[in-house]
């Protein structure tokens, strides 16, 4: 397999690891709904729409890439663990 | 029998006390009253407006899908006065609204300058979405540009300013910035970041005239008789609640309208919301003023919800803001500071009468270049914080002030001579 291909793969496999282990949760009484963190998704996730609500960003298309949770000037947004599964050794 | 609902004002208390009546009342009339034409969006995100980060499209929270859903009728207009006995309100073209419940949520209006020239085109404040588009439009062919105030607004300009402008002027009517809320460290690390930003600050400077040349902003005169040459002057020297309406028809106001613990007015079936009203504290014992958004959006949840037949007790949770000074993220929560401010008449934009109110708390900080943390340490609890810089802190601590823990078994190690604060805190709050 060429190397390109392994970094893709493995990239991918990073990408699965965090959307299954995290996702991104809104902070109550923080969110001003300004807008920033739905302006910067790059898939245009309403990531403003679930901070309004209080519910996290559990949109299968979500990338984790967390710019939403960079960009955001007020620290509404943070990766929180689903602990849905158990925690892969190499992850913990 | 469908019950008569009419809000007025469609900002952020408006809008949740809009969905906390159609929560329960799926057959009420509900009707939206707006004098701002662009109707509701974030008034906090102006400043990123104002600094290029957003998009006008982006400040508006609601797509028209979530509108209908919510099922209101919305209209444009101003109200001339309320008829609390008939149950009515007058609109300025003489319509009359029956109601049943009746929220005024008619948040606060930027305080103006008394100065000479302070009416001149040129002379702004950042209230709504159309002054913010002012701002930009006279900030993109301004030379110079004079900021005047306090509090949060009068940074948000400067900042905004400073993107557009070359050569903005940050006056100031005492030495020290926010000097009712911030301390003399952290007030200096602000005008410190900005006069690095290229900022002109000038303390200890008070406007005696704007002046003009034909019919335009010239400069600004102080009391001192320095000029400063300018073509625009942004003024932010507090907020004053809309409460005229309220005032007019005989309601019992005093720096806002005054409500109970449900958000009852003191006339029947109306309830006030957000900036425009002073709100029974039980904790305090005080009817205090708070002009911040979420606080906002609580009390209109509550107000909605018993306008529509509950009876919620409102319980305001401990004032939070997090915002940025000078580009440096700032968390503001609980008592932190008392007394007046030079720059601000009585209460600014994204601010509350609460955080003033600290008495007898012992005070530790603790900071390095870049960050600074300040504890208001009580007998058994955190009364208050600020939090610049790294916001690792700043969550744990909200919950740390807002629910009242006990902090004796750390309170010894936080109140010694030199104490590292934030790693007393990292390793009990396992930050």
């Amino acid at each position: 397999m060429s190397v390109a291909l392994k970094s893709l793969l493995n990239h991918d496999h990073t990408h699965r690891q965090a959307l299954v282990m995290g996702q991104v949760v809104p902070a109550e009484g923080r969110c001003v709904q300004c807008g920033i963190c739905s302006f910067y998704c790059p898939i245009s996730i309403d990531v403003r729409r679930h901070a309004w609500l209080g519910e996290p960003i559990a949109e299968s298309h979500c990338l984790t890439c967390g710019e939403c949770v960079a960009r955001c000037p007020r620290g509404v947004l943070r990766f929180e663990r689903t602990d849905l599964f158990p925690v892969p050794p190499e992850a913990a | 029998m469908t019950i008569r609902y009419v809000i007025i004002g469609s900002s952020i208390a408006g809008v949740a006390a809009a969905e906390a009546i159609r929560q329960v009342d799926h057959a009420g009339e509900i009707t939206l009253i707006s004098d701002d034409p662009h109707g509701y969006y974030s008034r906090p995100g102006l400043a990123y407006l104002l600094t290029g980060e957003i998009s006008q499209a982006q400040l508006f929270p609601l797509r028209e899908a979530e509108w209908r859903a919510l099922g209101l009728r919305r209209v444009m207009g101003e109200v001339a006065r309320l008829e609390p006995d008939a149950h009515q309100v007058i609109l300025a073209d003489d319509r009359g609204l029956p109601y049943d419940r009746l929220l005024l949520a008619t948040g606060s209006t930027a305080a103006r300058l008394k100065a000479p020239g302070s009416d001149l085109p040129q002379v702004v404040m950042l209230d709504s979405l159309a002054d913010a588009r002012r701002i930009l439009d006279l900030a993109r062919r301004a030379r110079a540009a004079v900021v005047v105030g306090g509090g949060i607004t009068a940074l948000e300009i400067v900042e905004g300013l400073r993107v557009h402008c070359r050569r903005v002027h940050y006056l100031l009517r005492g030495d020290r910035y926010w000097s009712n809320v911030l301390d003399e460290a952290e007030s200096r690390l602000v005008l410190a970041r900005l006069a690095a930003e290229g900022v002109q600050i000038h303390p200890r400077a008070e406007v005696a005239e704007i002046t003009a040349q034909r019919g335009r902003v010239a400069g600004v005169t102080t009391t001192a008789g320095e000029r400063i040459p300018c073509d625009l002057v942004a003024v932010a020297i507090g907020v004053l609640p809309r409460a005229d309406l309220a005032r007019a028809a005989g309601l019992r106001v005093e720096r806002g309208v005054l409500v109970d613990e449900f958000l009852r007015a003191s006339a029947a079936d109306i309830y006030a919301a957000g900036d425009a009203a002073q709100v029974y504290d039980p904790r305090t014992g005080k009817a205090l003023l708070d002009t911040l958004w979420n606080i906002a959006r609580g009390q209109g949840a509550v107000a909605g919800h018993n306008m529509a037949g509950g009876s919620q007790r409102y319980a305001k949770p401990m004032p939070l803001n997090v915002t940025r000074l000078a580009g440096v993220t700032t968390t503001i929560i609980g008592r932190v500071g008392h007394g007046p401010d030079a720059d601000v008449i009585g209460i600014a934009r994204g601010d509350s009468e609460t955080w003033r109110l600290l008495d007898d708390a012992l005070v530790v900080e603790d900071a390095t270049e870049v960050n600074r943390l300040r504890l208001l340490v009580g007998q058994k609890t955190l009364v208050g914080a600020v939090v610049m810089g790294d916001q690792r802190p700043s969550r744990p601590l909200q919950r740390l002030i807002g629910e009242g823990t006990d902090i004796t078994p750390i309170r010894a190690r936080l109140l010694a001579p030199h104490a590292p604060l934030a790693a007393i805190l990292a390793e009990t709050l396992d930050l």
